[in-house]
Parts: C-alpha cells; sequence; structure tokens
C-alpha cells in the first residue's frame, strides 16, 4: 500500500490518509465481527494503536493490509473472550443444499401480482447482506469477510486466522453457500437453486 | 468427477450435481485446473438448475464484494491521533537506529 511506503520513509502527509483507509477497513471488519458499534470503535482504535507502535515492525508495505487485519483479529478475538460466551456452530454442506427457501423474492412478488424490480431487488440485496454477514457462525464470517469483502488473498486470509490454505477454502464455500441461501430470496433470477 | 448429465433430472442431492455444488467457490476463483473446470462446465451445461444456482452465487458473492457498511467509524479523538503519531515517530527512530 502507497500510504504505508510513505509512512515507512518518514512522510507525515501520508499519516492522515493512511489513518483514515486503515480506520475504515478496520472498522468494516469489527463492525461485523463484535456486533456492537461501541466494541468496534474500541478494537478499531486498539488495533491502529497496536499498529503504529509497531510500525518498525512492518517488512513489507504491500502485506500491510494482511498485517493490520491480523493484528484486527486479535483484538476482536479477545473482545469475544471478554464477552458473553457464545458457542461456534459448524455449517454442514448438507444444511447448505439448495431448499424451497429459494424461491426468488421475484417470484414471490409475481404471485401478487406486482411487477418485479430489479433495482428493488438490488437495494434490498444490499440491506439483507450485512444482517446475513452477521448471522453467519464467526469461523465463516471472518474468513467470508476477509476474502469477500475485504479482497484479502486465500493465502494472506490464511496467514492472518493462523489455518491451513484448504481450511480457508472450505470455510469460505460453506460461508458463501449460507449466504447465498441466506440472500436467495433477494438474489433474482427466476427459481435459483429451486428444486422442480 | 464423470462428465455425464444430459439434462438430468435436478436434485439436491444428485451425485453428479453434488461434486459440482462442492467445488463451486474454487471454480468461480479460479482455483481450479483446466481439467476440473471442463468438468464443471460440462455438467453444468446441461443442468439449467445448476446454472441458476451458479449465477445466485456468483451474484451473492458479487454482494459481498461491494459491502459498505452504512455505519462510519466516528472521528479519532485528538489525544489518540497524538499517541498514533508518537508511536509512528518512535517505530521509525527504531527503525533508523536498528
Amino acid at each position: 500500500m502507497e500510504w504505508a511506503r510513505r509512512l515507512l520513509a518518514g512522510d507525515a502527509s501520508a499519516f492522515t490518509p493512511f489513518v483514515e483507509s486503515i480506520q475504515h477497513r478496520v472498522f468494516q471488519y469489527t463492525w461485523l465481527m463484535c456486533g456492537q458499534r461501541e466494541d468496534a470503535e474500541e478494537v478499531a482504535q486498539e488495533t491502529l494503536l497496536k499498529v503504529f507502535e509497531n510500525f518498525d515492525q512492518l517488512q513489507d508495505p504491500e502485506r500491510v493490509r494482511a498485517w493490520v487485519f491480523r493484528i484486527a483479529k486479535n483484538f476482536c478475538l479477545m473482545k469475544r473472550r471478554r464477552s458473553v460466551f457464545a458457542p461456534e456452530r459448524e455449517l454442514s454442506l448438507d444444511e447448505l443444499l439448495p431448499g424451497t427457501e429459494d424461491m426468488p423474492r421475484s417470484t414471490q412478488l409475481e404471485d401478487r401480482g406486482e411487477l418485479p424490480d430489479e433495482r428493488l431487488l438490488r437495494a434490498e440485496l444490499g440491506q439483507q447482506l450485512e444482517r446475513a454477514l452477521r448471522e453467519l457462525p464467526e469461523t465463516y464470517r471472518s474468513v467470508v469477510l476477509l476474502r469477500d469483502v475485504e479482497g484479502l488473498s486465500t493465502a494472506e486470509t490464511a496467514e492472518i486466522l493462523d489455518l491451513s490454505i484448504d481450511a480457508v477454502k472450505q470455510r469460505l464455500h460453506r460461508g458463501r453457500l449460507a449466504l447465498r441461501k441466506s440472500l436467495a430470496r433477494y438474489l433474482g433470477g427466476n427459481g435459483e437453486g429451486k428444486q422442480p | 468427477m464423470t462428465a455425464q448429465h444430459s439434462n438430468h433430472t435436478h436434485s439436491a442431492r444428485d451425485p453428479r450435481c453434488l461434486e459440482v455444488f462442492a467445488r463451486l467457490s474454487e471454480y468461480l476463483d479460479g482455483e481450479l485446473d483446466e481439467t476440473d473446470c471442463r468438468l464443471i462446465e460440462e455438467h453444468i451445461e446441461g443442468c439449467e438448475p445448476c446454472v441458476e444456482f451458479l449465477r445466485s452465487l456468483r451474484r451473492s458473492i458479487e454482494a459481498s464484494h461491494h459491502y459498505a457498511a452504512k455505519v462510519e467509524p466516528g472521528r479519532i479523538p485528538p489525544e489518540l491521533e497524538e499517541r498514533l503519531k508518537q508511536a509512528w515517530q518512535a517505530a521509525l527512530a527504531r527503525r533508523r537506529s536498528a
């Protein structure tokens, strides 16, 4: 990341844009991992402080995002340990198979004699996505957030979460399938995933 | 994975569909080799419900790519910003002296 490279070179003009960029990205992650705004803000700020306290340890600016998210992940874990323990649930492929709940919302609208509206579906999809992400078990949510929301690679995600490449791929797939299932009504099309 | 499909009647329990179902993320992420990609594409070509399933999965993933939290983080308090600057300067000093 360019801002990190400039900060390492001592360029003070990179400070504010770097902080704003990292704060925004990390807050989005902590917001969906922690659940409460206050917790998300606190974890994002703790992450920023840790990043700067250890900035001399950043060897490669290209890897700054993975480095920052690893710190954020650790703070999220600590926050979770301090809060109420919520047991994790494993998603089986079996429960993610397409079923009748997949009937797209467009079909439901047609059933009521209304025309499907692509823009309406898109807006609803956006609104429902956050709910669906929050409802994902944490094991899958963290992988989906890092891979699909933050755009980190499989290898970077594995490094951040201390997982094998295969474990990241498996969790990502199950997380994506769970999201698809949860959002199926808002994904448009004709009978997606619906059994005949 | 077998490539036989010929417009089979789709069922969530159809083993041919299940094989595709299990590898769709790797397929969409370009992580499968050419042979596995071809087998999946040959299956999907003859299985309209699988095409629809793949389409909805892709759309769901694209929605995640475009996700933006509606809640913005609050402004960083001035005292924290000062601590961040001091920590950065101290880290730079350690780096130079290393």
